[in-house]
């Protein structure tokens, strides 16, 4: 397992590092710069003067290549540059946007998880059941509707009809405010969820060894606890490792929605604004944040499958 | 058009009066948006001169001058008195002596002096320098060929004096907040972009950056009895159909309306009873090459303008949330002509003059422009099948803000498709049409004319108020005839507002960015306490 462990913490390197050229050669390739981007709107004229100073302040007079080396050597000291727009250091920057993403990542996943695997289970134990049915047209509906729509649609009916629920913000991070964008960014990887664990339970079902522990006159509930469980949480724990990364990926469109202050408006600003240092580190954190997350996927799969191996 | 327009300033005046009449309450929350997009920059005003920065800024911060949204001009903001010398040169300023900076501190010359040396330093890319440049000896600083400005000199803690290299009045240069006055040398520490230390009328309490910003009353602001509300949140909302939601839930006090909501509001019963409605000094324009070809002939760009039917887009498409562009400068500007009328939709005129031109049969252009519904895309779309109908094909070609910004400077584009700020002084606008301003500053479409050159340098040389504006105006009607842009629209800002929120402004400079002091809430506010 350790040795598993230090391969996968190297594999990161590459892949960190092929992440951060494809995002700084896209960066360059791209039109518009930090200075172009702060009079966008045509109200804010920027003169020349302050232009050029600009770029040579962020080091856009040096051709790509320097850049870019300049870029890996900051990167191995694990300095991920300054924000032209704060002019902080990125890794400031991210961490302050860190926390309320992580917030809401991981809550609109135990929601998903929470509805969704009971429900892929229930399912399943009665396929063709009316409970298969809606739990199913649920899970494609939750699929196919598009998160801002949703969270629209969410806000419309839970804060303005029945105010339960503030609409939008941070508040004091308080739970109140976390409801409406978590379950509107849970829904999809809920849906998910429950079609992948309705679709392994059903498979493990028809398994030879579930086949022969009936045989052999194992009751119903062992069988679902020792042989359906057990072995459809390997696919279910894979299925949510997989959802994590892309949840943080998609919270972009949720954070601007609902105003809240994570890594995904982070992001989407930096893009506008072409503050490039802030989009390669937020990239990379994500990134890396997958990486770590399926790693640690895989050893929960070793640890509750003994069959699973790691070399 | 002119006469809606007194309507509406008629209503904003009137919306004012109501506020003024009524006796301003102590305590409560304002409960702003900063409606445009992305997050603040930083809490370091000098290194941004986004609108949507400003917003906070006007919070925290102040200025030698203020905008002055009522009478449409800037008035002294942190001196008592202004006087200027003979020669229309050197300023002598006194400041007011019941300034306090957010730590206690008095308000002194220094700080002044400080601030605009501060703006110029070469090393940083701070964009108030575009308006400090003007000070003499300014430069010398930028090129770090000398420390100090020359022409700032202290005569006493309250008393300074400033030397212009032109004749421009100083009032429309240092009243926005990039040129927000700081305590000296305090902005040099790395807190300040976190705690910034102004000279408003409240001071920072909290920012949660990308979601919103709150700041508490200063209780040594100089306006005695101002401000009134306790405490200002600044909700950072970019998304307009969140921003109606929360608005609709009153969870915020204005909001700032594009063309669908203004239609929804305009037609509900309640909502309809808070909406401000403003003429900005910004114009809606489709800029033209005049290295393309076509659009290096007078006939072809004023074929465009009659070739387009504004009116009806700005009925159709843009909810009437615009007002018809009959020149470069806004009505509000002293050098707009209310004699001149806009290009008239005349189809049957825009092919006789292309004819004329040698393209009897039209031409194919190519038009860059971003996604914006009000100045957009959308636009161009509905624009399209009008030029066809004179033989003139044109190609949408997408693009991000940023993007258009830099290939309008650049000259890369055939034609742009653009809003751009006509205000709020008249000389640095028209200036965008002197032959010697560069591409890069803002004479996008190249214009070159030697009448006007020789207009704007007179404008710009002479004491003379009356004079100034008559070369003005005549400048502004030149380049309505020459017609480097298909003139479409004044924008119409629309501001959204609860009916206990009381004082907003008419500001034509922008109207989401307000004085917060002026500002009130009555005790029927969900945040009144």
């Amino acid at each position: 397992m350790a040795a598993f462990l230090l391969r996968r913490l190297l594999q990161t390197v590459p892949i960190l590092l092929a992440v951060a050229l494809i995002i700084f050669i896209l960066f360059s390739v791209i039109p518009g710069t930090f200075a172009s981007s702060m009079s966008d709107d045509g109200r804010s004229v920027i003169d020349v003067q302050v232009m050029e100073r600009m770029n040579k302040e962020f080091g856009f007079n040096d051709p790509v290549y320097v850049r870019f080396g300049k870029y890996v050597a900051q990167l191995v000291q694990l300095d991920l540059g300054t924000s032209f727009r704060t002019r902080q250091p990125v890794t400031k920057v991210l961490a302050e946007r860190m926390w309320p993403t992580l917030m809401l990542t991981f809550a609109s996943m135990l929601f998903s998880i929470v509805v969704g695997v009971p429900l892929g289970f229930i399912a399943a134990l009665r396929p063709g059941s009316w409970v298969d049915t809606v739990s199913m047209v649920g899970a494609v509906s939750g699929l196919s509707l598009p998160k801002f729509w949703l969270g629209l649609l969410m806000m419309y009916l839970f804060a303005l009809v029945l105010g339960w629920l503030p609409s939008f913000g941070y508040g004091d991070g308080s739970l109140r405010y976390l409801v409406l964008p978590s379950i509107a960014l849970g829904v999809a990887p809920m849906a998910l969820l429950a079609r992948t664990t309705r679709a392994a339970v059903l498979e493990i079902m028809n398994a030879d060894f579930v086949r022969t522990a009936r045989a052999k006159g194992m009751s119903e509930r062992k069988v679902v606890q020792w042989h359906l469980t057990r072995n459809a949480l390997v696919i279910v724990l894979t299925t949510i490792g997989l959802q994590f990364g892309t949840v943080i990926g998609q919270a972009v469109v949720i954070e601007k929605l609902f105003s809240w202050p994570g890594l995904g408006s982070l992001l989407v600003d930096s893009v506008t604004l072409r503050d490039i240092p802030v989009v390669q580190g937020a990239i990379l954190l994500i990134v890396l944040s997958f990486l770590v997350i399926n790693t640690l996927v895989d050893v929960l799969c070793a640890l509750i499958d003994p069959r699973i191996k790691y070399t | 058009m002119l006469k809606r327009l007194l309507i509406t300033t008629a209503i904003a005046l009137a919306i004012g009066g109501v506020a003024e009449a009524q006796t301003p309450r102590k305590g409560g929350t304002i409960r702003f948006t900063a409606p445009y997009g992305s997050s603040f920059a930083n809490l370091d005003i000098h290194t941004s001169n986004r609108a949507q920065d400003e917003i906070w800024a006007k919070a925290i911060h102040r200025s030698l001058y203020n905008w002055d949204a009522a009478a449409g001009k800037p008035v002294l903001e942190l001196a008592k008195s202004v006087e200027a010398s003979g020669d229309g040169l050197t300023y002598t300023f006194k400041l007011r002596d019941d300034a306090y900076f957010h730590n206690g501190r008095k308000l002194s010359a220094d700080d002044i002096i400080w601030t605009y040396n501060h703006l110029m330093d070469g090393g940083k890319a701070y964009p108030g320098a575009r308006y400090v440049r003007m000070i003499k000896g300014a430069v010398d600083v930028e090129k770090g060929q000398a420390k100090t400005i020359s022409g700032l000199r202290k005569i006493d803690d309250n008393t300074f004096e400033m030397t212009l290299t032109e004749r421009i009045d100083p009032g429309f240069y240092f009243w926005t907040a990039t040129t927000s006055i700081y305590p000296t040398g305090e902005s040099q520490n790395e807190a300040f972009a976190s705690n910034p230390i102004g000279l408003g009328p409240y001071k920072l309490a909290e920012y949660v950056p990308g979601s919103r910003l709150v700041a508490e009353r200063w209780d040594k602001f100089y306006n005695t009895g101002k401000p009134y509300a306790d405490k200002v949140a600044i909700m950072i909302m970019g998304e307009a159909s969140a921003r109606d939601v929360a608005f609709r839930n009153k969870e915020i006090d204005a909001s700032i309306l594009g063309p669908a909501q203004y239609v929804a509001y305009k037609n509900d019963p309640e909502l309809s009873k808070g909406l401000l409605e403003v003429a900005e000094v910004y114009t809606r324009v489709m800029g033209m090459n005049p290295e393309f070809k076509p659009f290096a002939d007078k006939r072809v760009r004023q074929a465009i303008n009659y070739a387009i039917d504004a009116d009806l887009i700005i009925k159709r498409l843009v909810k009437d949330k615009a007002y018809r562009a009959t020149s470069w400068l806004p009505p509000t500007s002293p050098g707009f002509d209310k004699s001149v009328k806009p290009y008239p939709y005349d189809p049957e005129k825009a092919k006789k003059l292309l004819a004329e031109a040698g393209y009897p049969n039209g031409f194919e252009f190519e038009w860059t422009a971003t996604s914006n519904e009000s100045w957009g895309i959308p636009i161009a779309e509905a624009v399209i099948p009008m030029l066809e109908k004179v033989g003139i094909k044109a190609k949408i070609k997408p693009v991000e803000g940023s993007v258009l910004s830099e290939v309008v400077r650049k000259g890369e584009y055939q034609a742009f498709l653009w809003s751009l700020s006509t205000g709020p002084d008249p000389q640095a606008a028209l200036k965008c049409f002197h032959s010697k301003t560069p591409q890069t500053a803002c004479n996008y479409t190249l214009f070159k004319n030697e009448e006007v050159d020789k207009l704007l340098d007179e404008a710009g040389s002479t004491n003379d108020a009356t004079k100034k504006v008559e070369n003005l105006t005549k400048v502004n009607n030149i380049v309505f005839d020459e017609a480097p842009y298909w003139f479409f629209n004044y924008n119409k800002a629309v501001m959204a507002h609860q009916p206990w929120l009381k004082g907003l402004q008419p500001n034509a400079t922008e109207l989401a960015i307000q004085n917060f002091e002026e500002m009130w809430v009555d005790e029927s506010s969900p945040a009144a306490k």
